[in-house]
């Protein structure tokens, strides 16, 4: 049994004319940190959309665990064991924090609708089990004392907690983190990097994640893909990006010819 | 438990006020208290796929129709439909079609439930504004096919002689049941998914809720009850027309929903009170106004712009309404705290 646990197969993306995605291949090790780096409106974003489900790539293959996932819908994804978190934090606003977080429980919760209507044991049951699991996640990210508080009304980085706890809620065997570290102060960013070793561990998660700050990337990944205009740039380990002449090109600009 | 204890005592407290109000209020408050019964029921079921799973849908006047027509047609004795269906012969089975009154109700309900999940497969492939104009299209068809198939609904002159068997005891208890269900849904997984929908539906869907699920399940239970509480609306009035299921009864569930908070389920409660009452109090409008001596005669309907610009004071004022999208006893648990 091969080591990976996701295969981008030769995947192209286009928008009408636009190549958002071109000829895309790499493989993510189970049990590693694997990067997705590279300037805005590279195709980041969009190769995630492909692995969740929410585009249908032009060519190629996504293989998660030996299957072919390609085109299968998004809440159908979450059930092979993908869970995602979103660039703009996408938390249920009207919900609590507890809520939010049962939400990622839902499909533990076996009981019918019908038992829920005449309230049976099965729902007592089940609600119980889910509400237990919730406020273990929430003791690991540390904000249990938010659990009935509106979700919205904590601060940004609480919010991105609340969102990958939500996303760990689904028992996902890899984790899709677009820009965790996005809008947080060193602080953050640091309990943010500690949090996820962390329950990568406890989890047995394989993590793929889109990052702008290169020195969170350092100090998170094993490997990474450098993207540019959807093509793939750069592959290897992080300390080898950030001199490799391409990479920085693309980031700052060709110098060769100026 | 001790919630479980309080809820009996308040549900069988409310029970014997059902009870002695059939036995000692005279026929008129009793009639408002029909009316405010069945508007709950209609209410509380329509906050539910517009409130709760936030789809913007106009068809409560559609589901009403389908579950008073069922209701009437099956009450309604053999020898009175043959009198009655002036203009066609009825349809044969129309004249097989029999029930007791409870039955009768429930296969109303049961049929609009019906009609609104194969009314899910094309009308949730849109969303939003596209939404609202296909469930009202919904609403329009089903009165025009009531006026255009007399075999069945008696055209436009509708369906009379119903037997008056719902009252406010039936009503009440109905009413009871409605909003336990719809609490018991909210608080289940089932709700956090319909309000995970609401609020952002890939999210929802990232997080592996089936989204057009939650939607026609949403869908579904509310059109069940407002078919049942059309049946009860036929039978308390014993005549149906099928001008009487237009668009100004949805818009005014819409209004009790907006001013009771969407999503809040006892917000529609005390909303469908002040409405129905407010309805009944501003009956002196309607009639002949005289102000400064001037005779402005007599405007039927002049209730109802009572009601819009409320609800536009509303929209500009209070969006979330009276009780926004919490519980009544949600507010309590805030004090104590």
């Amino acid at each position: 049994m091969s080591n990976v646990i996701l295969k981008i197969d030769h995947v192209t993306m286009q928008f009408g004319g636009v190549t958002a995605i071109d000829n895309l291949s790499f493989e993510v090790e189970k049990g590693s940190i694997y990067g997705l780096i590279g300037p805005n409106g590279a195709g980041k974003t969009t190769i995630f959309n492909i692995i969740t489900g929410n585009l249908y790539p032009t060519k190629g293959r996504v293989i998660f665990e030996g299957n072919d996932i390609t085109g299968v819908k998004p809440n159908k994804v979450v059930y092979k064991g993908i869970a995602r978190t979103f660039q703009n934090i996408r938390l249920f606003k009207s919900m609590s924090v507890l809520d939010n977080i049962l939400i990622g429980f839902d499909a533990q919760a076996n009981y019918s609708y019908f038992e829920a209507i005449l309230r049976l044991p099965r729902y007592f049951k089940h609600e119980k089990i889910i509400k237990q699991k919730a406020y273990e996640l929430m003791d690991i990210f540390g904000i249990t004392q938010f659990a009935d508080s509106n979700a919205t009304a904590l601060s940004y980085g609480n919010q991105r907690k609340v969102e990958i706890a939500r996303a760990l809620a689904t028992n996902p065997k890899l984790l899709l983190l677009d820009e965790p570290a996005a809008g947080m102060n060193p602080n953050e960013t640091a309990e943010l990097s500690e949090i996820i070793h962390k329950i990568k561990k406890d989890f047995d998660l394989s993590i793929l994640l889109i990052e702008h700050d290169m020195k969170f990337v350092n100090a998170m990944c094993d490997k990474l893909t450098v993207l540019d205009y959807g093509e793939n740039i750069f592959e290897g380990k992080p300390a080898d990006a950030i001199v490799d002449e391409r990479v920085i090109s693309a980031y700052l600009g060709d110098f060769t010819n100026a | 438990m001790n919630k479980f204890l309080r809820n009996i005592i308040l549900i069988a407290i409310t029970i014997y006020f059902i009870y002695y109000a059939q036995n000692h209020f005279d026929s008129y408050t009793l009639s408002i208290l029909d009316n405010i019964g069945i508007f709950a029921i209609l209410a509380l079921s329509y906050n539910l796929i517009n409130g709760i799973a936030g789809q913007f849908s106009l068809e409560p006047n559609g589901f009403v129709a389908i579950g008073a027509y069922f209701t009437a047609i099956l009450l309604i004795p053999t020898d009175t439909k043959l009198d009655m269906f002036a203009l066609v012969d009825p349809a044969p089975i129309i004249l097989q079609m029999k029930a007791h009154f409870l039955p009768a109700i429930l296969i109303g309900g049961v049929a609009a439930s019906f009609v609104a999940l194969l009314l899910s497969f094309p009308v949730f492939r849109v969303r939003g504004d596209y939404l609202a104009i296909v469930t009202l299209g919904f609403g329009f068809i089903i009165r025009i096919f009531a006026i255009n198939n007399p075999a069945y609904t008696n055209g436009a002159m509708g369906l009379n002689d119903i037997p008056e068997e719902a009252n406010f005891l039936w009503i009440g208890i109905i009413c009871i049941v409605t909003f336990l269900v719809m609490i018991h849904v909210i608080y289940s997984k089932f709700g956090r998914a319909m309000k995970s929908v609401r609020d952002d539906e890939d999210a929802a869907s990232a997080m592996g809720i089936n989204t057009f699920k939650m939607k026609t399940y949403a869908f579904m239970t509310s059109a069940f009850f407002e078919g049942i509480g059309g049946g009860l609306l036929a039978s308390m009035l014993t005549t149906i027309t099928p001008d009487q299921f237009s668009f100004l009864l949805t818009f005014q569930l819409l209004i009790i929903i907006v001013l009771g908070g969407l999503g809040s389920m006892s917000g529609a409660l005390i909303a469908t009170i002040l409405v129905m009452g407010g309805m009944e109090w501003l009956r002196f409008l309607d009639d002949d106004i005289t102000i400064f001596g001037m005779d402005l005669g007599a405007h039927p309907g002049m209730r109802m712009v009572v009601f819009a610009i409320l609800l536009i004071v509303m929209m500009l004022f209070a969006r979330r309404g009276l009780l926004g999208d919490r519980e009544l006893t949600e507010f309590f648990k805030k004090k104590s705290k």
